[in-house]
């Protein structure tokens, strides 16, 4: 085993708003540009396991001047649930997310410094977040560095229960390089990797053991997590022009954890314009992960391990998702002051297959219910405003 | 995966960039060439609001999480 | 059963730090030391010569300007700031013409039908020039979009500027005004 030298914790940022400095005083004369002014307003519907959440969004982007961008994010969840877990354990129930956050794009020369701020509000559950990114162009425009981390501080609550708050906290450090290969070709690689310490799991949630002596023929305890948990993920993309005009996007993502969860992710885009207004997206995507380590959908008996989770989530599973976007360029004819404008509708299908998880509320002699699967549908309509 | 190797890699990368520019290695794409790449269809945050919610969609399911592209917030999916 | 969950381990995540910070210093020294610009290699020498057809019809030489000062855009239809710029250079033309200043515009797509109905929609009175092959953005070694080359009246490359941002015009025209008075 490799001994890693640690870091002295007061030198990690100091370094980092070091080199933030210098790479800032960039000698390069030549200026990349912040993204135009927009304004989206979405709907989204989330559909599938006993599961349907939908709502609203918005996005605001504004340049203040050529080197200064603000932006402003809002976002709704209304769930009504009778998922699997739910119906387990529960009775269905409705719950509103709200999530916010403002951000804002410094530019000076080839490089934009990015600051967001962040809050997600619920009524058992409060997280807030901090974020800061550094994302510089060198090489002739051809390479693009980008560094950044991240903060989020959460409260868990449980409702029923005005006694109980448990803390969390989440720190990221990503890193990545996209080249331009060819005038019709980019690749790039990111990587990312995250620690969550202090209450990780959910209060709510119970595993389950054989328990000859009940009725029931097994019991239920509060699953127990570690309170620490370290995370790498990397990712390799890329981005082709087709001969005609036409894009092709691909991405593949390997993650794992000190959970021992191993995932891997990929996938492939491909956008097609129609005429001079139409543009269609097609999306297909596989996701497959394995087992956390303390995870089993049936423990033998009470107090099994130091470590119980029954979460789905944690499980042996992989997803399929096929998806198709249409969007449509309103002629400016049509729109207030002749302003660009846009409107699109997405439709993905994810189907989920679980390896170890199996449906509880199905009728079947314990630990022999049949594996669970469920198919999604998402729905996102909205449009973009350029002005 | 050898989180030392992984940052020899990326050192290695970085070295051979730098010395690319050392080198005079001149960026072999020239902005004029730039017309394909800067087509509104290459842009892969082109949405950004419609890629945040299906990065949502996912991590709020999955047990990945980082490098996802756009922003990732805190969000209590537990 | 389950060990190896070490409270204190940040496994990943420092060796990351690390690397994350050695990658920042490494490309900090690249940024540095990496090449100047080329274009701006061609300030005091002999702008080089060349002919192109325009947009009219007729095929223009720079060496044939010689006596006026020539303003050399590089543009294309694609790129936001050049867009911005075409109103200015319509203005330094309206301005300067009389006082022996030529505009031209030298549109850099190799498939050029953007350019074109751009231009139809914008319409300046200056010269449009095509460089389809791009020899002659490869000639004045372009690595900027837009890439203004002025020229003075004995046909010397005077000034350069690479890219476009609110305040070059008040640039242009102080460099316009100076070769006026030579």
């Amino acid at each position: 085993m490799v001994v890693i030298k640690r870091v002295p914790s007061k030198m990690k940022p100091l370094s980092f708003f070091m080199i933030i400095i210098l790479m800032a005083h960039s000698l390069n004369l030549h200026a990349a540009v912040l993204e135009a002014d927009k304004a989206d307003v979405l709907y989204h519907s989330y559909e599938g396991g006993g599961m349907k959440i939908d709502g609203p969004a918005f996005l605001l982007r504004k340049k203040v001047n050529e080197s200064i961008a603000l932006s402003a994010f809002y976002y709704v969840d209304t769930i009504s649930s009778a998922s699997v877990d739910v119906l387990s354990n529960a009775s269905p129930y409705t719950e509103e997310r709200q999530e916010g956050s403002l951000g804002l794009e410094y530019l000076h020369d080839k490089t934009v410094l990015s600051f967001a701020i962040g809050q997600s509000d619920e009524d058992d559950f409060l997280a807030k977040s901090l974020s800061f990114n550094l994302s510089h162009d060198t090489f002739g425009d051809l390479t693009n560095v980008n560094l950044g981390i991240s903060y989020g501080d959460n409260d868990v609550m449980r409702n029923g229960d005005e006694n109980f708050l448990e803390k969390s906290k989440q720190y990221r450090v990503r890193t990545g390089l996209n080249q331009i290969l060819t005038p019709t070709l980019t690749a790039g690689i990111n990587i990312e990797g995250v620690v969550d310490e202090g209450y990780l799991n959910n209060p709510y949630r119970t595993v389950r053991y054989l328990d000859p002596t009940s009725d029931a023929g097994f019991g239920s305890q509060t699953e127990v997590y570690p309170n620490t948990r370290n995370s790498f993920a990397v990712k390799l993309s890329t981005s082709y022009y087709l001969p005609y005009r036409a894009a092709l996007f691909g991405h593949y993502r390997y993650f794992t954890d000190s959970w021992d969860i191993e995932a891997h992710e990929m996938e492939v885009t491909y956008r097609h314009p129609f005429g001079e207004n139409f543009l269609l997206e097609l999306k297909y995507r596989t996701y497959q992960q394995t087992q956390a380590n303390f995870y089993s959908d049936l423990f033998s008996h009470k107090d099994a391990q130091n470590f119980l989770a029954r979460d789905k989530e944690l499980s042996d599973f992989d997803d399929v998702t096929i998806g198709l976007g249409l969007t449509y360029k309103i002629p400016k004819q049509f729109f207030f002051n002749g302003m660009i404008s846009e409107a699109t509708l997405q439709w993905d299908h994810i189907t989920f297959d679980y390896h170890n998880f199996r449906d509880r509320t199905l009728d079947a002699p314990i630990g022999e219910e049949p594996l669970y699967g469920f198919n999604a549908d998402v729905i996102r309509a909205f449009m973009s405003v350029y002005f | 995966m050898n989180a030392l190797l992984l940052k020899f890699l990326l050192i290695i990368a970085v070295l051979q960039l730098s010395s690319c520019a050392q080198m005079g290695v001149k960026p072999w794409v020239k902005p004029y060439e730039r017309q394909k790449l800067s087509d509104p269809i290459m842009n892969k945050n082109r949405h950004v609001i419609a890629n945040k919610h299906a990065a949502h969609v996912f991590e709020a399911r999955e047990s990945a999480r980082g490098v996802e592209g756009v922003g990732g917030g805190g969000c209590g999916c537990n | 059963m389950f060990t190896r969950l070490n409270h204190t381990s940040k496994y990943y995540v420092t060796p990351l730090i690390q690397g994350v910070l050695l990658v920042s210093i490494v490309f900090t020294l690249m940024i540095f030391t990496s090449n100047k610009s080329s274009a701006a290699g061609l300030v005091n020498t002999t702008a080089p010569d060349f002919t192109l057809k325009s947009l009219s019809g007729e095929n223009l030489n720079l060496n044939e300007q010689r006596g006026n000062i020539t303003v050399i855009n590089f543009w294309a239809s694609w790129c936001g700031p050049c867009r911005k710029e075409m109103p200015i250079l319509q203005n330094f033309h309206d301005k300067y013409t009389d006082l022996g200043v030529q505009v031209w515009g030298i549109n850099v797509e190799q498939e050029n039908q953007a350019g074109r109905d751009f231009i139809s929609k914008v319409k300046v009175d200056f010269p449009i020039l095509f460089d389809e092959k791009n020899t002659l953005s490869a000639l004045y070694q372009v690595d900027a979009m837009p890439t203004t080359v002025i020229v003075d009246r004995s046909g010397q490359v005077r000034y350069v500027f690479r890219g476009y941002k609110d305040g070059y015009e008040k640039k242009y025209a102080k460099a316009i005004k100076k070769l006026i008075r030579e």
